[in-house]
């Protein structure tokens, strides 16, 4: 082995741990037998925080294999959010796994591919990794959609999801080879100092808006965002809080490398694309959250809303634009994490509900649990002093700063708009005539529901160590 | 240009190619069309060999006549499509086929003729093969494949392990009641089996 393959595997040492431990676990579910479900939920859970653990002790900064990997601070932050959603999704999942015949050990080995390759579209310098990345999340995230395969509607959310991503996929390659063909490299470096050199083409606009289409679809932004609300409420409910939460962040980071390495010589080029797409993601999430019913679909446009609301950052092209990405994207995955550990809570005798009128009353019959959902909402909604008021007031400031004003206050009163359906949770929970209550939370679900409660609620208090990670992560790209 | 043996290979190995080619749109009965598209694989892997580009001609044939033709038979063989009424109307929609194949000769010349046009393209190229003197080709391949482009190479073989585990998850049952052979049941001399000395003429 030459030197620098050496080092190259060291920078990549967190990715290879997952890799080689989804193989591992392939092998302890087929000769485990009847418990292997439990078994490998919980060894899939050790090798990501094993993963995590490492990277953060071990693995170093710089590029790997030729400049296709690298590892900095914004992705070693990214990388840490993405892990912390994959583990906490898949702890949330083994009640409903016991519950409901969810109890498929490939569940856990496909969250350990998928995650494989989210690393490695957070670390993807190059425009073949990139896609090589989204690929092999893709493809993992289709099987898990579907996984549920007697459930008509499962299999309706995994094929739905195939052909539109797939569809996507082609759309970003034909951009990477237009990209590829006005520039020469595919390379992010080598694209970027082409780019200063020759200046932009009119062919490699059609390329660059082609990629962020491609990426677009993924972090599911308007108007590439038709399959989220299908997927999301067709998904078993663990399948969807892993969709909400972990491919969010992988694939927010590569949006954030993609614009600011790359196409950073054209920065006013694409700040245009992302200013549209953020104003028409935060608008559609706040109108068409209103008319849900169910509280899967109702949380998939709001999903749709803050992928929206981080974008304001992204458009700013500052480094304080960069850090308010980072911040909304932590504050907004553990808000996610807390709504989901309540919506799979949502248990009565005869299984697990999903509409928004099932929680009528719910203060009356288990107030600890309508209480920390009413923090949630309030924080989801951006109520100060919650944490979502200040993973806003982020991106907003930069967007100020940046002199894009029309942006910010389009975003302030989206975000009026939005607080009405957060609210509206609220109001039913508290104020309707008590319906039946739900059974008692499961241990981890408590946990989650709890810690995440916290975590918004005193927010202000440790906000300031976040916002100092979230400036070293921003300063990779300044 | 081509001179001696290498031209009469040549000659050959084209002629057969097209005129199996046409022989793949034009034979009625759709097996001897499969037959005959394998002929014309075989044939241009036997041109992809006199151009020094002996891993294509491997490929061709491994991938394209051991996987994708035995699958085209199979599934010709096995599903009962009438052919015949298929190609009834195929002769209205010869225009737009041949408007399609002119659209493909042209763009082929365009990229051929690239070359002509602006001969420093050839210098542009990233990674240039060896000479094949040198180097053999899929020897050149591989020290490219397995060095610069290992970590790309290794992430596909990730991503087509997702799609083997994808495709059992969501399709395998487990059946209950299917007698499956149990070799160990088999060979195993349990109790009851025993060898016992029949006197002749005696019987059991």
């Amino acid at each position: 082995m030459t030197p620098e393959l050496i080092s190259s595997l060291s920078l990549a040492s967190p990715e290879l741990i997952i890799a080689v431990g989804a193989l591992a676990l392939l092998m302890v579910g087929v000769f485990s037998g009847r418990r292997a479900n439990d078994i490998v939920n919980g060894l899939a859970v050790a090798v990501l925080a094993g993963a995590g653990a490492w990277m953060l002790l071990f693995a170093g900064h710089g590029k790997a294999f030729g400049g296709a990997f690298v590892s900095d601070p914004f992705a070693v932050f990214m990388k840490v959010l993405m892990l912390i959603g994959a583990a906490i999704t898949l702890i949330m999942s083994v009640g409903f796994a016991k519950a409901e015949k969810f109890d498929k050990f490939e569940y856990p080995v496909l969250v350990l591919l998928a995650s494989t390759g989210m690393m490695m579209m957070i670390s993807a310098n190059d425009m073949m990794t990139l896609y090589l990345g989204m690929e092999l999340q893709s493809l993992a995230l289709y099987v898990v959609a579907a996984i549920n395969r007697d459930s008509a509607r499962s299999t309706e959310a995994g094929l739905k999801y195939f052909v539109l991503s797939a569809l996507s996929s082609g759309i970003l390659l034909y951009g990477i080879t237009l990209v590829y063909g006005y520039t020469g490299h595919t390379g992010f470096d080598a694209i970027a100092s082409a780019l200063t050199d020759t200046g932009r083409q009119l062919g490699l606009v059609f390329g660059l808006v082609l990629v962020l289409a491609g990426v677009a679809f993924k972090i599911s932004a308007v108007p590439f965002h038709m399959w989220t609300p299908d997927v999301y409420e067709g998904a078993p409910t663990p399948v969807t809080a892993f969709f909400a939460s972990a491919p969010k962040m992988a694939a927010m980071a590569l949006m954030v490398r993609v614009t600011m390495t790359p196409f950073e010589p054209i920065g006013p080029d694409w700040q245009q694309i992302i200013v549209f797409v953020s104003i028409a993601s935060m608008a559609l999430g706040s109108f068409a959250a209103i008319g849900q019913r169910n509280i899967k679909r109702m949380m998939a446009y709001s999903s749709i809303g803050h992928v929206g609301f981080a974008l304001v950052g992204l458009a700013a092209n500052t480094e304080e634009g960069i850090r308010g990405v980072a911040i909304y994207m932590l504050i907004y995955l553990v808000m996610t994490l807390g709504a989901f550990a309540f919506i799979l809570a949502m248990r009565r005798k005869d299984g697990n509900v999903e509409q928004i009128n099932d929680l009528a009353g719910l203060a009356g019959t288990n107030p600890m649990m309508a209480t920390l959902l009413t923090l949630l909402m309030f924080s989801l909604a951006g109520i100060p002093p919650l944490a979502g008021f200040w993973g806003k007031w982020y991106v907003f400031l930069a967007a100020i700063n940046a002199e894009l004003y029309t942006l910010a206050v389009i975003g302030v009163l989206m975000s009026v708009v939005a607080a009405y359906y957060y609210l509206r949770i609220i109001k039913i929970m508290w104020f309707d005539e008590p319906d039946e209550g739900f059974q008692p939370m499961a241990g981890e679900l408590r946990l989650v529901l709890g810690a995440s409660g916290l975590f918004v609620l005193f927010y202000v208090l440790i906000g300031a160590p976040i916002g100092r990670m979230a400036e070293a992560a921003a300063k990779t790209f300044f | 240009m081509l001179s001696g043996l290498e031209a009469a290979f040549f000659y050959l190995f084209a002629f057969v190619v097209v005129a199996s080619a046409f022989m793949v749109i034009s034979a009625r009965n759709p097996v001897h069309s499969v037959l005959f598209l394998i002929l014309a694989f075989f044939n241009a892997a036997g041109l992809f060999l006199l151009a020094g580009a002996e891993f294509l001609a491997m490929i061709l044939v491994v991938v394209y006549v051991g996987a994708v033709m035995v699958l085209f038979l199979f599934v010709v063989m096995m599903l009962d499509v009438d052919f015949a009424e298929l190609k009834s109307g195929a002769l209205q929609y010869a225009p737009i086929g041949a408007l399609v194949g002119l659209i493909l000769a042209a763009e082929l010349i365009v990229v051929t003729a690239g070359y002509a046009f602006a001969p420093e393209l050839g210098g542009a190229v990233a990674q240039p093969t060896p000479d094949i003197a040198t180097r053999h080709n899929t020897a050149a391949l591989g020290d490219i494949l397995y060095t610069d482009y290992i970590f790309q190479f290794q992430m596909a073989g990730l991503v087509l392990l997702v799609a083997m585990i994808g495709a059992i998850v969501l399709t395998l049952r487990h059946k209950e009641n299917v007698k499956r052979q149990d070799v160990v049941a088999q060979v195993a001399r349990k109790p009851v089996i025993e060898v016992k000395k029949v006197e002749t003429g005696k019987g059991v």
